[in-house]
C-alpha cells in the first residue's frame, strides 16, 4: 500500500512537471517557427489539388484557411507589417475550396485594399477578388457594394464605382440605396455626403461590433474633415478680408457668425495655429481623419474595415 | 527492474511480430515502389518531391496506425486473456508494465521505421539515381516522425489504461487530428479574448503539437531544420511522452482489476 502511494506520487509529480515543461518548451518551438504552419500550408497553393485532395470536406478546408487568413493578417497588422505577400494566396485558396463563403470576400477585400499599415495595399487584387465572389454569387448584392466601396475608397475610380452599384442596384432585394450611390458616382459630387452616406450604411447593414466600431470612427474622422476645410476655407476668407491670420479661433468664429467655438466630435474646441492651420487638439482619438492633423503626425495603424 | 522492463519491452515486441505488424511493410513496399515508376513517367520534375512526400507521409500514417491499435489493446487485452494476473502475481510491479509495454511498442515502431526509411531512400536512389546531401534532411524528418510516435504511443496506452479498445482508438485518433492542427488552435487563443482565451490556450498546450514535428512538405522543398528546433521538438516529444505515460502510470495504479 506504502509502494502505491509513493509511485503515484511520484507519477503525479511527473505528470504536472512535463506538463509544465512540455508548455515551456512549446513556447519556445513557437518562438522559433512563428509563421511556419502559414508558409508550409502555401507549399500546396493549387487550389484545384487541395479541392481534390480534401476529399469533398472542402467547406471544412476552406473554414481552416479562411482563419488562417484571418490569424496572418491579424499577426501582421499587430506587427503594423507594411507587406502581406501571403494574403492574397490564402484567400484565393479559400474562396476556390468554398465560392460561397461570402464573409472571406467581404473581409478580404477590407483587408487587401485599404494602403499598409491599415491593409495590405492591393485594391486590385481586392477587385480580383470581388469579382470572383460576384461571379459565384450574382445575387449578393452586398458583394457589389464592396467592390463599388474599393473603387470608390481606395482608387478613387468614381466611373467604375458607379458601375458597380449601377450593377448591384439590379439584383432583387438589392438596398435601394445602391441606385442612390450609383448616382452620386456618376457625379462624382458631395464627396462628403457619400462617403457619410456609405459609411452609415455600414454601420446600419451590419451586428458585428468591430466593422460598427470601425464605422463610428470614420464617420467621426469625415466630420473632422468636413469641419476642418470649411474652418480652413474661412480662415482663407479672413485673410482676404483684413490682409492677416486671425490671432484666434475664438476670433475666426466671431468673423464667421458662428453660433460659437467650433468643436471636434469629442467637444474639444479646434485649434488655430500660428502658420493658420486648423488642428483637432487630440489627434490619436481620429485615427482615419486626413486633415486637421499637425504636420508630420502618424496615426496609430487601425483595421479599415468596409462595409459588410 | 531494468530487466523486467526488458522483458515486458521485448514480450511485446515479440507480440507485436507474432500479430504480423510487420506485414504493413510489404504494403509500404508496394505503395512506394509503384509511386516511384508511375510518378517518373507521368509527371515532370517532382519525381523526388512525390517520393520524399509520399514516402514519409506514409511512414508517418503507418506507424500512427500501428501505435494506435497496438496501444489501445496493450492493456485490455492482458486484462481480457487473464494474461496480466500472471505477471502481476509475479515481482512486477504496476509501472514497470506500463513502462514496458511502452518500451516495447515504441521499439516495434522504431524497427518498422528503420526498414521503410531504408525503402524510402531505395525509391530516392531509384528516382535521382544519387544522393546528394540535402537527402540527409530525411532523417530529420523521420526523426520527428519517431518522436511523434513516441507521443501517439504514450496516449494510447493512457488512454488504454482506463477505457475500452474501441473508445481508447477514438481518444487517440481525435488527439492526433487535434494535434495536427494545434498551431490553428493557438493562433484562435491568440485571437480570442478573456475566459475563452483563456480557456482555448489552456486546450492548446494540453494537445500534442503535431504540427511542429511535421516538417515533411519542408524537407521535401529541402529547407533546412534549425538544430534548434530539433533540440526543442525533441525535448517537447520526451516531456509530453513523459506526462502522458506518467498519467496512465497513475491510473493504473488505482484501477480495480478484479
Amino acid at each position: 500500500m506504502k509502494q502505491r502511494r509513493k509511485v503515484s506520487l511520484v507519477a503525479g509529480a511527473c505528470v504536472v512537471v512535463s506538463l509544465a515543461a512540455s508548455a515551456v518548451t512549446l513556447h519556445r518551438i513557437d518562438q522559433l517557427r512563428p509563421q511556419a504552419t502559414i508558409e508550409e500550408v502555401l507549399y500546396l497553393n493549387s487550389p484545384k489539388v487541395l479541392k481534390r485532395a480534401s476529399l469533398g470536406y472542402d467547406g471544412l478546408l476552406a473554414d481552416i484557411y479562411w482563419t488562417r487568413a484571418v490569424q496572418y493578417f491579424g499577426g501582421r497588422h499587430h506587427n503594423h507589417a507594411l507587406s502581406y505577400n501571403l494574403l492574397y494566396p490564402l484567400l484565393e485558396i479559400t474562396t476556390q475550396l468554398d465560392p460561397r463563403l461570402i464573409v472571406a470576400y467581404q473581409f478580404g477585400a477590407s483587408f487587401l485594399a485599404p494602403p499598409p499599415p491599415g491593409g495590405a495595399g492591393q485594391p486590385e487584387r481586392a477587385i480580383q477578388l470581388m469579382e470572383y465572389g460576384i461571379q459565384n454569387n450574382p445575387d449578393n448584392w452586398k458583394l457589389y457594394y464592396d467592390l463599388g466601396f474599393v473603387y470608390y475608397m481606395n482608387l478613387k475610380d468614381y466611373k467604375q464605382a458607379a458601375a458597380a452599384f449601377e450593377r448591384g442596384s439590379k439584383v432583387p432585394n438589392a438596398h435601394p440605396f445602391l441606385r442612390l450611390l450609383a448616382a452620386q458616382m456618376a457625379e462624382h459630387a458631395g464627396e462628403f455626403d457619400t462617403a457619410r452616406m456609405m459609411w452609415s450604411a455600414t454601420y446600419q447593414n451590419t451586428q458585428d461590433k468591430l466593422i460598427r466600431q470601425n464605422a463610428v470612427e470614420h464617420l467621426r474622422a469625415l466630420r473632422v474633415e468636413e469641419d476642418v476645410t470649411h474652418l480652413q476655407q474661412a480662415v482663407t476668407r479672413f485673410g482676404e478680408r483684413t490682409g492677416r491670420l486671425p490671432a484666434s479661433i475664438a476670433e475666426l468664429a466671431a468673423a464667421e457668425s458662428l453660433p460659437g467655438i467650433p468643436v471636434d466630435p469629442d467637444g474639444h474646441s479646434y485649434k488655430l495655429s500660428p502658420e493658420g492651420r486648423i488642428e483637432v487638439r487630440v489627434p490619436d482619438d481620429f485615427p482615419f481623419a486626413t486633415k486637421g492633423l499637425p504636420p508630420g503626425f502618424k496615426p496609430h495603424p487601425q483595421f479599415d474595415s468596409q462595409p459588410q | 527492474m531494468k530487466a523486467r522492463i526488458a522483458h515486458i519491452a521485448s514480450n511485446t515486441f515479440r507480440e507485436a511480430v507474432r500479430d504480423r505488424v510487420l506485414y504493413n511493410l510489404i504494403a509500404f513496399a508496394v505503395l512506394l515502389s509503384g509511386a516511384a515508376i508511375l510518378v517518373g513517367q507521368i509527371s515532370i520534375e517532382i519525381e523526388k518531391l512525390v517520393v520524399i512526400n509520399l514516402g514519409l507521409t506514409a511512414v508517418s500514417l503507418f506507424g500512427i496506425v500501428i501505435a494506435i491499435f497496438i496501444g489501445i489493446g496493450l492493456v485490455s487485452k492482458e486484462i481480457e486473456k487473464r494474461t496480466l494476473y500472471t505477471v502481476l502475481s509475479r515481482p512486477v510491479r504496476r509501472w514497470e508494465f506500463i513502462v514496458g509495454k511502452f518500451c516495447g511498442l515504441a521499439g516495434t515502431l522504431v524497427v518498422n521505421t528503420f526498414f521503410m526509411a531504408i525503402g524510402v531512400f531505395a525509391a530516392l536512389f531509384y528516382v535521382s539515381h544519387k544522393f546528394v546531401r540535402a537527402d540527409a534532411l530525411v532523417l530529420v524528418a523521420l526523426y520527428f516522425i519517431v518522436l511523434e510516435f513516441l507521443i501517439i504511443c504514450s496516449l494510447a496506452l493512457l488512454f488504454s489504461s482506463f477505457s475500452s479498445p474501441l473508445l481508447s482508438a477514438v481518444f487517440a485518433f481525435s488527439l492526433f487530428v487535434i494535434g495536427s492542427f494545434a498551431e490553428d488552435l493557438r493562433g484562435f487563443a491568440g485571437m480570442a479574448h478573456g475566459f475563452t482565451r483563456w480557456l482555448v490556450t489552456g486546450a492548446a498546450y494540453l494537445v500534442p503539437n503535431f504540427s511542429a514535428l511535421n516538417v515533411i512538405s519542408s524537407i521535401a522543398h529541402e529547407q533546412p531544420v534549425a538544430a534548434q528546433l530539433i533540440w526543442h521538438n525533441t525535448l517537447y516529444a520526451l516531456f509530453y511522452a513523459t506526462m502522458a505515460l506518467s498519467g496512465a502510470v497513475l491510473i493504473f495504479e488505482h484501477r480495480n482489476l478484479k
